[in-house]
């Protein structure tokens, strides 16, 4: 079977490099895996989309491990796919050392900045949209104390904490915000119990509106919620569906469009950095039919107001990555 | 820090010390028959993967465990053909068993669910709902509403899966069939001096065997309760070393069953407090969160290191028996 695979992997790379113009692009997927519900999966849809709209077929690869990256970026390079998506920062310092030796391959790396005349860096404003949800978490919060669950602590899921305590503030200034992380290293992205664990700890300090920005781990974050009744935040994609009633909202990362934008226009994509922020619709928060009734007009129109002030420059959301602090107090 | 916030560690602790000490008593039976079980991460992680991918499959959690325990008694009776009837290395056979279980799991379910190595969320009759006892609250905030013999009804004793109660009550069963009852004399013995239970004409391979499949059993409960208890569904790798933890705790417990909850508590205590406080500010020195959730981890190396005095495991754990050179 896997002999087979590879036969037939290598044939179809054979076609692609015959007839040359017509290559496919390719999405890596990094390690919270394809259907992870959030980041992505996102990035999957993005790429589903145009799949199904130029009935066009992509190549993908998830990974399954931190040292099939470098593996992963070539083999794509070398089959013709171009151009390459690669969806997570993680891939960014490998990237800087691959994207060199393929020059006429671009490469799109989302949530990392790789600086190379042949790569797009995507990067998302996420503290704009956090700012949004943590407005809707504080204006829903009864206890005056909202959560924030992170997966790894790195300086980007910082980054969702201190846009999403720097909204609930603007609405309460007296309000508690307190802010965990899952673990340290990748496997915090999947491990569902320990956020369950977390999330319990927070509602015993009195926290009724929990945002998870943990990929897989964030599941267990938002079935805590549901469970104990108290209402939650997903992330990247929209995860309201998940649990009707009890998810207030999702902080949408529209990584699908990101990716979609790549695979439509081909190996011509912009190269170079490129914010997606409010203004762009790169970020967001989700209303649909599920969260309907968990979201007053009130709170709908102070969120779009402040979305407007935001990009028309009046409120400015610090941004954590830029000097690694936050202006409000993270418990 | 209350006396709510103590429970609530408590609580956690339970939680999480369910399949360590599942785990623990697996490793007990088989470790006290002569044979060594490093495997038991693997039966676990076979497990949770079968509970829940069958649980969803049926709609029913208890099909879904009995599946899960199946699946890990195969693996059992797979340590058992290796290392008691062809008389292999009963280390290199577990560390098998843990291979073939992290690798086939996620083929399988890729295979099945193409989700990336996960199964479905679980919801309704498919998970292990908690069982809320009479006149106990449920909610967090509801709880905190209560007094002190309240709360600790409420949010220590009441609100558990059926399956920490049931490990719990394995423990004096334990205890019972060890040191009770004519098969845990043999047990016991078949671990110590085989060549004397053979002689008193009770067949050795039998024994063994039987104390595999218990283990197999076990490691399944363990394996159902990560997966549709705690968790709704099975993702890569969910066991997290729990099987290994649950090894040093069984040293740790000198292979005795009321020393097994207590070391497999302790050890969810540490994973509990390493969870509920990331950061702690002793004066000016602040305790970095990667320390805390390392502590079960260091524990486990002080433990090993010989902390705990001198544990004397079972005399023949790790020979096979060979009856006639």
């Amino acid at each position: 079977m896997t002999m087979m695979k590879t036969l037939m992997g290598a044939a179809a790379g054979l076609a692609v490099s015959a007839t040359g113009a017509l290559a496919d692009p390719a999405i890596i997927f990094d390690l919270g895996g394809k259907f992870d519900r959030s980041f992505n999966e996102a990035a999957y849809n993005g790429a589903q989309l145009w799949a199904d709209e130029t009935g066009g077929s992509y190549r993908e690869i998830e990974l399954q491990s931190d040292a099939q990256r470098e593996q992963a970026m070539r083999r794509m390079a070398e089959a013709g796919a171009n151009p390459i998506v690669m969806a997570g920062f993680s891939q960014a310092t490998p990237l800087s050392v691959v994207a060199p030796d393929y020059p006429d391959t671009t490469f799109v790396i989302i949530d990392g900045v790789v600086d190379a005349p042949n790569v797009r860096s995507v990067v998302f404003s996420e503290h704009e949209g956090s700012y949004l949800v943590g407005m809707l978490a504080a204006m829903a919060s009864e206890t005056g104390t909202v959560s924030f669950v992170g997966g790894q602590d790195i300086p980007l899921i910082s980054r969702f904490a201190c846009g999403y305590a720097q909204g609930a503030a603007a609405v309460n200034p007296d309000i508690t915000v307190i802010s965990n992380m899952t673990g340290t290293t990748g496997a915090a992205w999947n491990d569902p119990v320990r956020g369950g664990e977390l999330t319990r700890g927070q509602i015993a300090q009195g926290s009724d509106v929990v945002f998870a920005a943990a990929g897989g781990t964030g599941l267990g974050v938002l079935q805590v919620a549901a469970d104990e009744g108290i209402l939650s935040i997903g992330v990247d994609s929209n995860q309201n569906y998940l649990h009707p009633g009890s998810v207030l909202t999702s902080m949408l990362k529209r990584v699908d469009v990101a990716v979609h934008d790549a695979f439509t226009t081909g190996p011509e994509v912009e190269t170079g950095v490129h914010v997606f922020g409010l203004a762009e619709e790169g970020v967001g928060f989700a209303l649909d039919e599920f969260n309907a009734e968990l979201i007053t007009e009130d709170m709908i129109a102070a969120v779009n107001t402040a979305r407007a002030a935001i990009i028309a420059g009046e409120i400015s959301v610090h941004n954590f990555t830029e000097d690694g602090t936050c202006p409000v107090q993270l418990q | 820090m209350d006396f709510l916030t103590i429970l609530q560690i408590l609580d956690s602790t339970v939680r999480l010390a369910t399949p360590l000490l599942l785990a623990c008593l697996a490793g007990l039976y088989s470790e006290r028959a002569g044979i060594f079980d490093i495997g038991l991460e693997g039966k676990i992680l076979a497990a949770a993967f079968f509970s829940a991918a069958v649980a969803f499959a049926s709609g029913s959690v208890w099909v879904g465990m009995l599946a899960g325990i199946a699946a890990s008694m195969a693996l059992a009776a797979l340590h058992g053909v290796a290392s008691i009837t062809f008389r292999g290395n009963q280390l290199i056979s577990g560390v098998a068993i843990n291979f073939l279980a992290a690798g086939l799991t996620v083929v399988i379910a890729q295979t099945w669910f193409q989700q990336g190595g996960r199964t479905p969320q679980l919801a309704g009759d498919a998970r292990f709902e908690n069982i809320v006892l009479p006149g106990a609250a449920t909610r967090i905030r509801d709880i905190a509403q209560q007094g002190p013999l309240g709360q600790l009804y409420s949010e220590l004793i009441s609100g558990h899966s059926i399956i920490v109660y049931v490990a719990f009550a394995i423990v004096p069963l334990t205890w019972w069939v060890l040191y009770r009852t004519r098969f845990g004399l043999r047990l016991r013995a078949v671990g110590e001096n085989p060549a004397a239970v053979d002689t008193a004409g009770i067949s050795v391979v039998g024994l063994r065997f039987a104390a595999v499949l218990i283990a197999g059993v076990l490691c399944g409960i363990a394996g159902a309760y990560l997966a549709t208890a705690l968790n709704a569904g099975f993702v890569k790798d969910m066991s997290a070393g729990r099987g290994f933890i649950a090894l040093a705790a069984l040293i740790f417990a000198k292979w005795r069953p009321w020393y097994a909850l207590s070391a497999c508590l302790l050890f969810g205590f540490f994973d509990a407090v390493g969870n509920r406080y990331q950061n702690i500010q002793l004066g000016e020195i602040i305790v970095p969160v990667q320390f805390m959730q390392a502590l079960p981890y260091i524990l486990v190396v002080i433990v090993l290191a010989g902390l705990v005095g001198k544990a004397i495991p079972p005399r023949a754990g790790g020979e096979p028996y060979v009856k006639e050179r």
